[in-house]
């Protein structure tokens, strides 16, 4: 892809994200935090080209490391997330 | 120049993991639809994990099939063996931790994304066939030098910042600012240098430029965050969040991954907004929580004009006597009740009143607690209904039909100075007006102590206000019991 279609995505994105956070209610802004945390983890994507990758022992074994710190955040976030968000209740159900 | 060549299928998938993260945030518009947001978001994850290991599966041309030698076999183990590990530390972690310390859970999770950041980057520097960023001369393409450059210093910064942020958070190390001599000339001839190093590295890919800055890189998230105080960390937690994404998106550009740059750019504009939304409700400007040093000056200036004024003391009984008899009770809690653990005996509090026909509100600031929206956290744990909770703006107007106005654990956001004493260091803040109730009930451990501003608060002192000196569990325990009678 070029440069500039990329960029233009990038642009585009940060659009989408200023409006979608706008729109999240303050009383859920800590587990925003969280599942941002656990989104940002898709950098475990480069983790796991690095790590697949043949021709390289030392790129391979810090792309492992990378999956392992990506994959503790995923799933930590996600988890952690969820927990926070089954406390939310109504009144009177 | 040689590209990755994904297949179309692989750019659709990563398209749709970002589309479905997108909706993940959506999702947390109301917490009706936020428990469906989160699974968008782990499918989104799960999608851009199963696309990637697709995509690099050694499948011969012209075949469908995966013909793997045993070499990417045992390669195959070590990265399900890797994501296996994190898994079961992840969920681990998550099921264990006290919700009072989500604050330091997710400045410890954004530094491993700092540091995931970091890794990939050298990485990619150390093998950029892999990642298809070799140039036709042979060298890396100095786009991709760049933006690799900027990913893995932020990526640095993002992780040894939230180590010094944990650590504060956490207690490992005192809240009180350092303040380093000449910090800010420090600091900006390091961010300079590291942005210098990045534009060299353009013309130049040897091995010292990329390991200075990335050393360099270490050490400013170091000196950023050390001469910040303790109650700024939600504006630092915030500002680390957005880091966390930009460094994301930076590795998306080398990458030419779109879920990485969709992603990096949310959660890069989320962490944004939320410190704008921080220092907003502080009345502080991003730059002065930043420039650091806040809470140390105050305290210093509170220590003067110490006239003694007088206050009244209240009992546990005389509260549930008030409490009882009210219409309508507005509970104020700050970070004070979380150190207490007092929410789970406040709701029962709560729960005795309505019993008695009382209307009971939360009222909550947006810097109460140590990260936005820590204390809807809190007394979601405790079982408070979130109808029952209230933003700032919306419970201010309704303070002057209130009978009761109880105090707990909070200090600075109630204090009448920010309205009207221009000398101040919160003026400007916005705060509850919670004067003009009927009657206050003010939940303190003594008199001397101040809030994290280091002021005086006039409320203690009018003629309407009950202090009730004690722990702020055991004071409502014994309002529990009073009422119970």
């Amino acid at each position: 892809m070029e440069f500039i279609s990329i960029l233009s995505i990038f642009v585009m994105a940060c659009f989408v994200g200023y409006y979608v956070v706008w729109s999240v209610t303050p009383a859920l802004h800590t587990p925003l935090m969280a599942v941002t945390n656990a989104i940002s983890s898709v950098i475990v994507v480069g983790a796991l080209v690095a790590a697949a990758a043949k021709g390289g022992a030392a790129s391979s074994w810090l792309g492992l490391a990378a999956v392992v710190m990506a994959s503790i955040n995923i799933f930590g976030g996600f988890a952690v997330t969820a927990r926070m968000l089954a406390m939310y209740k109504k009144k009177d159900r | 120049m040689e590209l990755v060549v994904l297949p179309a299928w692989a750019l659709i998938a990563y398209l749709a993991s970002g589309v479905l993260f997108i909706l993940a945030l959506r999702g947390l518009s109301s917490p009706r639809t936020s428990q469906a947001g989160n699974r968008y978001g782990m499918a989104g994850m799960a999608i851009a994990v199963v696309t990637t290991m697709a995509t690099q599966a050694p499948i011969p041309p012209g075949d469908w099939l995966p013909q793997p030698t045993p070499e990417d076999l045992v390669i195959l183990a070590k990265i399900v063996a890797a994501l296996a590990l994190g898994a079961v530390i992840g969920v681990t972690i998550a099921r264990r931790i006290a919700m009072t310390d989500m604050p330091q859970l997710v400045a410890a999770f954004h530094s491993l994304v700092g540091l995931a950041a970091v890794l990939v980057g050298w990485a990619a520097y150390l093998n950029p066939a892999a990642f298809g960023i070799v140039g036709a001369d042979g060298f890396i393409n100095p786009v991709s030098r760049l933006e690799m450059g900027l990913g893995i210093a932020i990526g640095a910064i993002t992780f040894s910042g939230s180590i010094i942020a944990f650590a504060k958070l956490n207690g490992n190390m005192s809240g009180s600012p350092i303040m380093l001599p000449g910090r800010h000339i420090i600091n900006l001839g390091t961010i300079l240098a590291i942005l210098g190093l990045c534009g060299w590295f353009m013309t130049d890919q040897s091995l010292w430029v990329i390991a200075a800055f990335t050393a360099l890189a270490f050490l400013i998230g170091f000196l950023l965050i050390i001469p910040i105080g303790g109650a700024d960390m939600p504006v630092v937690v915030s500002m680390l969040n957005s880091y966390s994404g930009w460094a994301a998106a930076a590795m998306g550009f080398t990458l030419h991954n779109t879920a990485m740059i969709i992603t990096g750019a949310l959660v890069g504009s989320s962490g944004a907004i939320l410190s704008y939304i921080m220092c907003k409700a502080m009345n502080r400007s991003f730059l002065s929580v930043i420039a650091g040093g806040f809470g140390v000056d105050a305290a210093a200036g509170g220590g003067e004009a110490k006239e003694q004024r007088p206050w009244k003391r209240g009992s546990a009984e005389d509260a549930a006597f008030l409490l009882k008899e009210s219409e309508q009770v507005i509970i104020i809690p700050g970070y004070g009740m979380a150190v207490a653990q007092a929410q789970h005996v406040l709701r029962e509090m709560g729960d005795l009143l309505k019993a008695e026909g009382v209307r009971v509100k939360y009222a909550i600031h947006p810097v109460a607690g140590r990260m936005p929206g820590h204390m809807n956290v809190l007394l979601a744990e405790a079982n408070v209904p979130y109808d029952d909770v209230f933003e700032l703006e919306d419970i201010n107007g309704e303070f002057a039909q209130t009978d009761v106005a109880f105090i707990i654990g909070a200090n600075d956001v109630v204090n009448p100075a920010a309205k009207t004493d221009k000398t101040s260091p919160i003026y400007g803040m916005p705060v509850f007006d919670v004067d003009k109730a009927k009657t206050i009930m003010f939940i303190k451990r003594s008199m001397g102590g101040v809030g994290y501003a280091g002021v005086d608060n006039d409320v203690f002192y009018m003629d309407q206000t009950m202090m009730l000196l004690a722990d702020a569990k055991k004071m409502v325990e014994e309002i529990v019991k009073a009422l119970a009678h």
